[in-house]
């Protein structure tokens, strides 16, 4: 049996990113299993700019934010499985994986960091009536087409869900001669990036239609065109405002799912909200020595958050390996209320450390002119004014050590937005 | 006097601005919250810039194509012209990431550079 002291499940930055800190802590036998036949995760089909603004100060395309790692990763004695898909963990850590050369591999460890990314949500989720002809795609399967196997999924495209991969396709298909018709959202508002709204559909004068979603695909063998009705505010089609639009592509943006059957398997309790595992401020989950960073835990739209994240995770699992973290049952627990959709981590260790833990939110509305409090047994610790909070993006507030003071085991911290 | 109303994008606050222009020069701006949305309108309002990223073919490579990038902003205008160019050209396999693949795009003096190896 294969034996390491950390196994990493997926070579995207989170995986890259995880494995380097705990090298850097001192851990030595480290391995990364990635299925895909190298390590870049979906950084390597995001050939636009705009990845590394925070962590590198520079504008860097998915790709070359990747090469980054794998260079360091290649400086050091991290070994790589690539092409290696791990298919099960079992409750003592003990990695499953498989890939050609070595079979079905039983791999020990002592501790694992899950980093599998997100998938995107398919058309089986949002369920449209009519057809299943060819040329319904995600936008991130037609991103793989046109930056990887270099070819245009279609002509005339309308794309469903303003989500940012949806947003960034539609400037791609209009510079590769594609006409994208419209971006459809069925919410009063973008769950996109302000910057991509501008850069990918303004500058093309590509309508994005808000309260509007597809009610009906028309086509046998290629889509033909699409219904799309207006929708009221509880989201139902609103009968009399169909139009129907000619197109042979309906790209679906409609959000992605962290992918967590792995953590499903060996018993990790999930949060309803973020469908990603719940962790403490190291990113341990229920699990013991079983961390999780990066998309895998909640949909991040910075990678450069996701490396931060995953460094924290890395770090977690060093000391988890040094046996300088006892697996502490002294929590407390973090939680959104009043439009705050979610907190990560969901839990914060009480235990000796001076360290301040910054904590991940995203809010459920657009807000202008708000401010965030943190609230702890009705006494806030944390006030700031935010001129704009939407929920397409993240936020952070940092907790310094000395409000984690003083708590019972099991309060709760309430994050919540005012105004 | 011409007013624009702007989105500035160099940061993810997205604030929206006003911009009074007279003859070609930007007077006034306002709504901005920082230095960097001021000069992000008189750019945009005189001559805006994008970034380019697409690919190329390949030859001879893992893949068929290759991510490349404008190795600086290109004038917005020129973006088309310069896609003309970038879907009309193959290299061949090695490429490295930084190799240059097109010197001097549409006249502009920018280069466009490779953004994978293949
Ligand atoms: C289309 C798109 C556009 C984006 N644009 C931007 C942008 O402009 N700027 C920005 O900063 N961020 C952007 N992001 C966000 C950023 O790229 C992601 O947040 C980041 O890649 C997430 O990293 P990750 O390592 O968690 O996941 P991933 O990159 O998805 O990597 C997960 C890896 O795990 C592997 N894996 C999964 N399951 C297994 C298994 N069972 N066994 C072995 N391996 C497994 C997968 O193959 C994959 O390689 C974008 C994301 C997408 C999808
Ligand atoms: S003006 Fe400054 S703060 Fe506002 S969006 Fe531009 S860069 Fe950001």
């Amino acid at each position: 049996m294969l034996k390491y002291d950390l196994v990493v499940v997926g070579g995207g930055p989170a995986g890259m990113a995880a494995a380097l800190k705990a090298k850097e802590c001192g851990v030595e036998k480290i391995l990364i299993c990635e299925r895909d036949e190298t390590l870049g995760g979906i950084l390597e089909q995001c050939i636009h700019t705009g990845f590394g603004l925070h962590y590198f100060g520079e504008e860097l395309s998915g790709p070359e934010y990747a090469a980054r790692f794998i260079e360091q990763i290649e400086q050091t004695d991290i070994d790589v499985k690539v092409n290696t898909m791990v298919l099960d963990i079992t409750t003592n850590n003990d990695v499953i994986a498989i890939n050609k050369d070595d079979g079905l591999m039983e791999i020990s460890s002592t501790a694992i960091v899950l980093a599998m990314g997100c998938r995107e949500r398919p058309r089986g989720a949002i369920s449209i009536p009519g057809t299943r002809p060819a040329g319904v795609m995600t936008a991130g399967t037609a991103q793989r087409y046109a930056n990887i196997q270099g070819y245009l999924a279609g002509k005339e495209v309308v794309i469903l869900g303003s989500g940012d991969i949806g947003l960034i396709m539609a400037r791609r298909m209009t510079l590769e001669g594609a006409k994208v018709k419209m971006v459809c959202e069925l919410m009063p508002y973008s769950g996109g990036l302000t910057r991509n709204i501008v850069q990918c559909l303004e500058d093309f004068d590509i309508p994005l239609k808000l309260s509007h979603t597809v009610t009906q695909i028309h086509g046998d063998d290629r889509v033909e065109g699409v219904t799309i009705s207006k929708v009221d505010s509880n989201l139902k089609p609103i009968p009399g405002t169909e139009e129907y639009v000619p197109c042979d592509t309906l790209m679906l943006s409609v959000g992605l799912l962290p992918e967590n059957e792995l953590s499903r398997s060996v018993g990790i309790y999930l949060d309803r909200i973020t469908g990603g595992a719940i962790v403490d401020q190291y990113r341990e989950t229920n699990h013991e020595g079983v961390f999780a960073c990066g998309n895998v835990l909640h949909v991040h739209d910075l990678v450069d958050f996701v490396t931060q994240e995953s460094q924290i995770a890395g770090e977690g699992a060093a000391n988890y390996i040094k046996g300088k973290k006892a697996f502490s049952d002294y929590r407390i627990h973090t939680k959104g209320v009043n439009g705050v959709r979610y907190v990560v981590p969901q839990r914060i260790c009480i235990d000796d450390s001076d360290q301040p833990v910054k904590l991940y939110f995203r809010v459920g509305q657009v807000f202008t002119n708000a401010t965030v409090k943190v609230t702890r047994n009705g006494n806030v610790i944390y006030a700031k004014k935010k001129r704009k909070l939407a929920p397409g993006e993240m936020e952070n507030i940092i907790i310094k050590p000395e409000d984690l003071q003083e708590f019972s085991e099991g309060d709760y911290l309430y994050i919540e937005v005012e105004g | 006097m011409e007013v624009r109303e702007l989105t500035c994008v160099a940061c993810p606050m997205g604030c929206q601005m006003t911009a009074s222009i007279d003859n070609g020069v930007v007077v006034s701006v306002t709504g901005n919250t920082c230095p960097r949305g001021k000069k992000y309108a008189e750019t945009e309002c005189t001559h805006p810039v994008r970034p380019l990223t697409t690919t190329v073919k390949v030859n001879g490579g893992k893949h068929p194509v290759v991510p490349v990038k404008s190795a600086a902003p290109v004038p917005k205008e020129k973006m088309f012209e310069c896609m003309d160019v970038l879907n009309n050209i193959t290299v061949d396999a090695p490429i490295k990431i930084g190799d240059v693949i097109v010197d001097d795009i549409c006249g502009t003096g920018i280069q466009i550079v490779a953004t994978n190896i293949d």
